[in-house]
């Protein structure tokens, strides 16, 4: 890879480029679902090519290729090279991105027992004993469980000299159920709805305990059915770690990446409310609110060494005490802000650009174990695991449902509610909360499938949180 | 053609792979695609991309255990690898009962899915046309922003029983959103030939959205009767779609369509199809299984009729598939790709003249089922809402949020509008005309 990387370099500046970065991508990826005690899919998928990004005439172009020739890295060059000049003919004021020093390095990701050593009989044999947990209550018509394993082998180089070399690895496991019954339809998922990711091996799996939590979301999505629906008020609410990782997801994670702010975004998700002059001085949240992303948090799923332009990660405060402080930059937008990129940029594959994109965006623990949070809400809503969302173009308006909620009367949890929902305003939601638990009760939870960008890019970030709580929220928003 | 295969080159992959597998059954699909993207916000190109890749999946089926692999590298040693692999994976995957066969060959129509004026499109061309749009938008005092594609795709597939099947196809696809700084305006246009795409049209009609909703004001949340334009309207096709109208969700008992069939579930001048052969459509000759398309009937005259399959969902129900298998290894079943809303006899004119009280959506964002049987749906308005009073549009108003089951919705249908526009919907394609809703939930609304 090293060869074709520097033959891609040289020719880029022969054609013209004034700065040039090859990324070159081997992932391996392993994928196995088991539904209603059969395997409906084992499969295997290795994907592996690189992109050449460039500068020339101040603008961009990249084109990328999956055949490791030299002929392909020249062809690919002069292609990225002949779109930037296209680009150039409607360029603005033109691309600038910082310098930077030449770097040359490796990043590992640390696993205590290789995912890929596990055989598929070990693997499909876990998720046998997990459907046949879900499938014992005959309401339920669907009982899924997956494995996922990635490895991927990246090298970036760059003009500049940069070399770094990553080997990546990614395990992932979730399991869901589908009740039916009289007209009605619920689902239960662990450990969340998403499925569960981090850059670990398959410890990862092995501490989700699937199997004992598959009776668990059987039971429960069967009583779904028959639970009350969740009434429509004005509530003090209590998010479990699961649903207040999306909640950090959609109304901060995205609001701070500072392409987004800046438009580049616009004609796809849309924009962001934290506009420039709000840094370091618009309320986000309530004093007790803390956000910082952090691409070095050990398993992590958005964890690595170095981003895709060659930036070492690093932890970057967002939220201080409420106080919005912090974006996610680049090369090419740090500088505008009068700073030097904080390494987000990330791209899902070798054939995208990358794009500013979330780490692992954290909400930081508070003081307060899980059962004083419930003892201490008098009137209130527990709701556990996502089953909804959808927020406006520029983050601010928000609804989102979970799976399933139980009310909370003089700090004891009690009836189980259905079809919960809540809706809010971003700032005005993080500034009631006035609760966190602690750090007992902290989790990272894995989101594998955010998307950004045209064409679309899909990418696993992390989220650390706690429970929490929110004062005065609109529940229940069903027509 | 730049990174298609020959039909030729094709039959010797397929027939050396076929010949290394001895497993019960193979099928092998090669999935090719040169892609090129212009990228545009504040009035100039920011991102600038070419990509060209083709992966072959290979299915192998073992009695009833079926293993699956998957590469984009094709030379001969990595594809012996590659079906080496999927076979190894069947022999240790456990047996699925309800797996019953590949498909077998069957005829597949010709139809016209391909325009060398969208394979030739270089980046300079496109770049012109954005800057054109740009242009425009500059001129108004305003910013635009977009995406300017042009994708040719190569789709074969074979497997042991003697299926062979093989298509190209392009299409171009232009959206933008303009900007002002209390208001926003979308376009979008698509077509398998890129000739087709009219720059001009389009800017202006999204310029004009944008300077028609500048200074919107709020209004309160409630039922409205709404007008939803294309786009808007749009949305409730792929929901129904994805949510109910794949054999698999009906399977699994949490289809709409569940309990409905043979029954009125719509106002009696609704029909909803999904048709990959149509010419009106970005259509496509067969599935990823290489069984031809068929024209499906969901809806018919507001009666629920049937739904669409592939092989492994028909088979459990003793019947055929028609044509709507995804990619090997995806789990989502069987859906509808080329969807289709009749149309109706009214202008979008007539629909807010009839309105004495309402509101114009423009577009949906953001839209998420919140529980899928009855296809209630949250999501938020877009690119231009407006209040209707007396049969005029009055003045714009802030997008607002909207919580509101589909299929309610659609047996309140009041008119249907006589022109039909071809959206894109995620991964699928949708025709539909406007639509009178009678009734519309809005939950809130929010700053802008």
């Amino acid at each position: 890879m090293k060869e074709i990387a520097h033959r891609a370099l040289n020719t880029a500046k022969i054609k013209g480029a004034t700065y040039a970065e090859v990324r070159s991508v081997r992932a391996s990826t392993q994928l196995i679902t088991v539904k209603n005690g059969n395997v409906e899919v084992l499969s295997e998928k290795e994907s592996e090519g690189f992109g050449v990004r460039v500068i020339a005439d101040n603008a961009w172009g990249f084109a990328s290729t999956s055949r490791f020739f030299p002929d392909e890295a020249d062809m690919a060059s002069a292609l990225a090279v002949q779109i930037a000049k296209a680009s150039a003919l409607s360029k603005g004021k033109g691309i600038e991105v910082e310098s930077r020093p030449a770097l040359t390095a490796h990043y590992k990701t640390s696993l205590i027992i290789d995912p890929l050593s596990i055989s598929a009989d070990e693997k499909i044999a876990l998720l046998l004993k997990t459907s046949y947990e879900m499938q014992k209550k005959k309401e339920i018509t669907v009982a899924r469980g997956t494995i996922m394993t990635q490895k991927e082998e990246k090298l970036f180089a760059n003009t500049e000299g940069t070399l770094i070399e990553q080997e990546i690895v990614k395990t992932g496991c979730g399991i869901g159920v589908t009740a039916v019954s009289g007209g009605d339809v619920q689902r239960r998922s662990y450990p969340s709805s998403m499925g569960h990711q981090g850059t670990e091996g398959w410890e990862f799996v092995l501490k989700q305990n699937l199997v004992e939590h598959g009776a668990r979301i059987a039971e429960e999505a069967v009583a779904l059915l028959s639970a009350k629906p969740c009434p429509s008020a004005v509530k003090t609410i209590i998010l479990d770690g699961s649903q207040l990782a999306l909640q950090l997801h959609e109304s901060c994670g995205h609001a701070i990446e500072l392409d987004r702010v800046l438009g580049s975004e616009a004609a796809y998700a849309g924009t962001s409310f934290l506009t420039l002059e709000k840094q370091g001085q618009f309320r986000y949240g309530s004093e007790i609110v803390n956000i910082d992303a952090d691409a070095t948090y050990p398993g992590g799923l958005g964890t690595f060494g170095y981003d895709d332009e060659g930036v070492a990660a690093c932890n970057i405060p967002i939220v201080k005490d409420g106080i919005f402080v912090g974006y996610l930059t680049s090369r090419e937008t740090a500088p505008l802000l009068g700073a030097s990129s904080n390494g987000t940029m990330r791209a899902s594959s070798w054939n995208r650009i990358p794009l500013i994109r979330m780490t692992n965006v954290n909400l930081r623990p508070g003081n307060i174990g899980f059962d004083e949070l419930i003892e201490s809400t008098d009137d209130g809503l527990y709701m556990e695991t996502n089953k909804s969302w959808s927020i406006d173009d520029r983050r601010i308006n928000f609804q989102f449902g979970t799976e399933i909620a139980w009310e909370v009367k003089q700090g004891k949890l009690g009836k189980m509610l259905k079809n919960p929902t809540y809706t809010g305003m971003t700032p005005q939601f993080w500034s009631s909360c006035d609760a966190i638990c602690n750090n007992d009760h902290y989790s990272m939870w894995g989101i594998s499938n955010c998307a950004k960008g045209q064409p679309m890019q899909v990418i696993g970030v992390g989220h650390g949180t706690a429970p929490a709580r929110f004062r005065g929220v609109q529940v229940g928003v069903m027509n | 053609m730049k990174g298609m295969w020959s039909e030729k080159k094709i039959k010797h992959l397929f027939d050396r792979a076929l010949g290394l597998s001895s497993a019960d059954q193979t099928e092998m699909v090669l999935f090719s695609r040169d892609l090129s993207l212009t990228r545009f916000a504040n009035n100039y190109i920011h991102q600038n991309i070419h990509e060209n890749n083709a992966v072959l999946s290979v299915r192998v089926v073992c009695g009833k255990r079926v293993g699956i692999a998957h590469t984009n590298s094709l030379d001969d040693e990595k594809v012996e690898k590659t079906i080496e692999r999927a076979s190894v994976l069947a022999k240790a995957s456990a047996e699925n009962p309800d797996f019953l066969s590949l498909p077998r060959p069957q005829p597949i129509k010709e139809i016209k899915c391909f325009a060398e004026s969208t394979a030739r499109q270089t980046p300079e061309k496109r770049a012109k046309d954005v800057t054109l749009i740009c242009k425009k938008a500059k001129e108004n005092g305003l910013t635009a922003s977009g995406a300017f594609s042009t994708t040719v795709s190569q789709i074969a597939v074979a497997n042991s029983l003697g299926l062979f099947a093989c298509n190209v196809g392009s299409m171009a696809e232009m959206s933008t959103v303009v900007m002002s700084h209390t208001s926003s305006g979308y376009a979008e246009g698509l077509s398998t030939d890129v000739s087709e795409i009219d720059i001009e049209a389009l800017s202006d009609e999204a310029i004009n959205k944008a300077l028609t909703s500048k200074d919107p004001v709020s209004l309160p949340k409630g039922a409205y009767t709404v007008v939803l334009e294309e786009y808007a309207a749009s949305d409730i096709l792929s929901f129904l779609g994805m949510l109910g109208f794949g054999a698999q969700s009906v399977q699994e008992g949490r289809s709409f369509m569940c309990g409905s069939f043979g029954e009125e579930i719509f106002n009696k001048h609704i029909t909803i199809w999904d048709d990959g052969l149509s010419r009106y459509t970005i259509p496509m000759p067969f599935d990823f299984e290489g069984v031809p398309k068929r024209r499906v009937d969901f809806i018919k005259d507001g009666v629920a009729r049937t739904v669409c399959y592939d092989s492994f969902t028909a088979g459990k129900e003793g019947k055929h598939s028609t044509g709507h298998s995804l990619p090997p290894g995806e789990v989502m079943g069987p859906l509808p790709m080329n969807l289709f809303f009749s149309s109706g006899t009214t202008s979008l004119e007539e629909m807010i003249t009839s309105i004495d009280r309402g509101i114009l959506v423009s577009r949906f964002h953001y839209t998420r089922p919140v529980h899928p049987t009855t296809v209630t749906i949250t999501g938020m308005t877009r690119d231009g809402t407006f209040l209707i009073e007396r049969g005029e549009i009055a003045f714009p108003v802030k997008n607002l949020r909207f919580t509101q089951s589909y299929l309610e919705a659609l047996q309140q249908v009041a008119m249907i509008g006589k022109d039909t526009r071809l959206v894109r919907c995620s991964a699928s394609f949708c025709r539909v005309p406007p639509l009178k809703i009678d009734s519309f939930n809005f939950v809130g609304s929010t700053e802008f």
